[in-house]
């Protein structure tokens, strides 16, 4: 099997297997606690904050651990809004976030809150002039996320953060979840505020995100308790999960920093080979750098259901995913193709591959040959 | 741009004689040691300045460790060349395309120490600036607020080129003005303290009263914590971990508890000054400061410092609070200190304590205690460690 569904999810690194295994084990105790185990316990939990902090180019004290990039959205969100909401009432988003913003917009317009969405052009991407554009008095927050799950999309993120600079009282929030380690991301030189991380999409484990929140920003904490993450976070820590998280951070910068070309040369070899269907498959995914992270690319084949072409390739051996993996089941047009093309074919059609550091060309020419066979096949019955 | 060596700057100046050649050797091994795990790194000395020749390692990380090496002014990533007119000129122009953002201004500042290189110091200036002018657009020359100025240092070794200049932490050279016992608690101050210490070029030891159980681990791994935070400005450090519990509880038990920290710190003196002894410490240094609470008015320092006849240094008794914190922060010390756990200094805190201590009275209650017995005991228990922010530990291992 070959695995191209990276944005999905990735295969965890053997390395932080052994190192959550080895957390899990040894380091039990809780941080809170006051004896030996609890100390050891927080001393493997401070030493990860500040190899994570390094990765991301943070302080450690910037680095609030959580259960998921969902729940980094929500906190950052909802942490604004309620923090401040006898300030202002407005949030600006886009139309093309993943549901753990945009679900959460929504959540916030039942409670008072009004959201602008922002349409994007035929790349995917909003203008910075539309961002400054829908900023009021009463802005409290713009959520933009850096690389688009279903399309590689890269939103201009450091254009953004540098106008908003004007606008001090308006946070910034970064969902950068399909774009750690994959593409430059600098939050400190880009203004960003808040930026939300997982760690199983970096070859680490699940349940357990992060949520870098800027020195100075108050946040209205979703979980009270114990008071542990400074107290926006209170819980247990997941020590072995927060292990293997900023293990996966370090391991994935160090990959990326050793093959800076890997993704685009991937991303060219399979556009070259989906031009060759000429206008039976459409690439969705924009074709330039500047415009699209290189480890996703998406494309519709009209007329094919593609929950039917994804079943054929499977049988080839090649795993991929339709829209993305979290709202796949559901048979409806993707929100974000739509937002691009407006062609309701076009967003029901399409098919999402998805590179990790682990793929080779051979397995962008195994895919390509894979699809030349079954889509074939599909395309001479369809007519039949 | 891919940097091929650093050009390290020190303060000349302020040196003369035989201080001077101490001082660059002093500062030679202190960079080494800084850059000690950069494997195919070398760094040597050249005509007034040291030279870091980076191999395949990044400016960037080798820049992060400079910012802490005392006694460096400043320092300047630099391509260098042959000494040829053409290699010259295309590593001028590859060096202005890489700046990001673009400048629109520049002006091109050569030198040389080689007097047979075939074209002067002005001519450079023409034959490198016309080249980059040829070759590139929206860029003029402005010899008077350029935005990027071109250096070109035309030596033996060969032509180096660089456009920026980054400033040092200054100070003199770890190593170069004796030994230092500071007395390191868990708060915010002491370690500061520390720092300015370091700044001076002493070599830095520390001292540590632990007060177990009635201070916990957590307390003495915040300043293990701390000493490795130093240790990135000064290299490994000694630190002295002094069981005080006994002493703490006589205290309790004898001494009336207006006096408790007066003369807690009193022993703490006395105990210092012995490891200070041991150890070749000529001053110990304290993060005091004049008037802030209870134990640092004038008349407390007074009593306190009566016990001892070492130098006691105590390089925050000017700053302010909001400077030390800033301090604090700038250093990476201040997300440790203010980790919640308690210290021998926070502890056993009396609800009214004597903010005017007399030297005579304090000396009366302590004949209630058998003083010099007591410190003796301390200082034969006392148990050395050495922290260094580089040693790897299992859990530096997993992560």
């Amino acid at each position: 099997m070959i695995y191209l569904d990276h944005a999905a999810t990735t295969p965890p690194h053997p390395d932080v297997v052994k190192a959550v295994t080895e957390a899990m084990t040894r380091f039990y105790g809780n941080p809170s606690s006051l004896h030996k185990a609890g100390a050891e316990a927080g001393r493997v939990l401070q030493q990860a904050r500040e190899v994570a902090a390094r990765a991301l180019g943070v302080s450690p004290g910037e680095i609030v651990f959580t259960s998921s990039g969902t729940e980094s959205n929500n906190a950052a969100l909802k942490g604004v809004a309620f923090q401040y909401r006898d300030r202002g009432r407005h949030i600006v988003t886009t139309m093309v976030e993943h549901p753990a913003v945009y679900r959460v917009a929504k959540q916030l317009e039942e409670l008072g809150f009004s959201v602008t969405y922002l349409p994007v052009d035929r790349t995917g991407r909003v203008s910075p002039d539309d961002v400054e554009r829908a900023l009021r008095d009463d802005t409290l927050l713009v959520s933009i996320m850096h690389v688009n799950n279903e399309t590689g999309s890269l939103q201009p993120i450091a254009e953004i953060g540098r106008r908003l600079k004007r606008y001090p009282k308006v946070l910034f929030h970064v969902d950068a979840v399909q774009s750690f380690g994959k593409v430059p991301l600098d939050p400190k030189g880009w203004g960003i505020d808040l930026l939300s991380l997982t760690g199983h999409k970096l070859r680490g484990p699940r349940g357990v995100g992060l949520l870098y929140v800027r020195e100075g920003v108050t946040l209205f904490p979703l979980l009270a308790g114990g008071g542990q993450e400074g107290g926006l976070r209170s819980g247990t820590e997941n020590v072995p999960g927060i292990v293997g998280m900023a293990k996966a951070m370090r391991l994935i910068r160090e990959e990326q920093a050793a093959k800076p070309d890997h993704f685009a040369r991937l991303k060219r070899r399979l556009v070259a080979g989906l031009r060759a269907w000429g206008d039976r498959v459409l690439l969705n995914s924009p074709e330039r750098d500047e415009e699209a992270a290189p480890h996703i690319v998406n494309f519709s084949v009209p007329g094919i259901k593609p929950e039917v072409l994804l079943h054929a390739l499977e049988e080839e051996g090649y795993l991929l995913s339709t829209k993305s993996a979290c709202s796949s089941k559901k048979d409806e047009p993707s929100r974000v193709l739509m937002a691009m093309f407006g062609d309701e074919e076009r967003a029901r059609t399409g098919i999402r591959v998805s590179f990790g550091y682990e793929t080779t060309e051979r397995d962008v020419d195994g895919f390509l040959a894979a699809l030349e066979k079954r889509l074939s096949e599909l395309l001479a019955w369809m007519k039949g | 741009m891919r940097y091929d060596v650093v050009l390290l700057r020190y303060g000349e100046l302020a040196l003369k004689g035989k201080n001077r050649g101490q001082f660059e050797h002093r500062l030679l091994a202190n960079v080494r040691q800084a850059l000690a795990d950069f494997p195919g790194l070398r760094v040597r000395r050249a005509y007034g300045r040291l030279l870091v020749e980076l191999g395949d390692v990044p400016f960037a990380e080798v820049a992060e460790r400079l910012e802490r090496v005392f006694g460096l002014v400043s320092f300047s990533p630099a391509v260098r060349t042959p000494l040829e007119l053409a290699a010259i000129q295309e590593a001028a122009l590859a060096l202005m395309r890489s700046l990001s953002p673009a400048p629109r201004t520049f002006k091109v500042a050569a030198r040389r120490s080689v007097k047979n290189f075939p074209h002067t110091s002005h001519e450079l200036n023409h034959l490198v600036g016309a080249h980059v002018l040829r070759n590139t657009e929206n860029l003029t020359v402005d010899v008077h607020e350029p935005d990027v100025e071109l250096a070109v240092e035309v030596r033996p070794e060969g032509a180096f080129l660089y456009v920026e200049s980054r400033p040092g932490p200054g100070g003199l050279p770890v190593g170069v003005s004796g030994k230092v016992l500071l007395l390191l608690s868990g708060g915010i101050d002491s370690p500061v303290a520390g720092w300015r210490m370091l700044k001076r070029g002493v070599t830095l030891e520390a001292i540590h009263f632990h007060s177990y159980p009635f201070t916990s681990e957590q307390a003495l791994e915040k300043v293990r914590d701390l000493a490795r935070v130093l240790s990135r400005y000064g290299g490994p450090i000694r630190l002295h971990v002094v069981p005080f519990t006994e002493i703490q509880t006589r205290i309790r038990q004898h001494v009336p508890e207006a006096y408790g920290i007066t003369i807690m710190r009193r022993f703490m003196m006395r105990i210092a000054q012995g490891i200070a002894e041991k150890r070749r410490a000529l001053a110990l240094a304290t993060g005091e400061s004049l008037g802030q609470v209870a134990s640092q008015t004038l008349e407390s320092l007074n009593t306190i410092n009566r016990v001892v006849t070492i130098p006691v240094l105590r390089p925050l008794v000017g700053m302010d609070k909001a400077e030390i914190m800033e301090t604090a922060k700038a250093i990476g010390t201040y997300e440790i200190s203010i980790r919640p756990y308690e210290d021998c200094c926070t502890i056993f805190v009396p609800k009214n304590p004597k903010t005017k201590p007399d030297p005579e009275e304090a000396a009366e209650l302590e004949q209630a205690l058998p003083v010099d017995e007591l410190v003796a005991d301390a200082i034969a228990r006392t148990e050395m460690e050495t922290l260094d922010w580089r040693a790897r530990d299992e859990i530096a291992d997993l992560l």
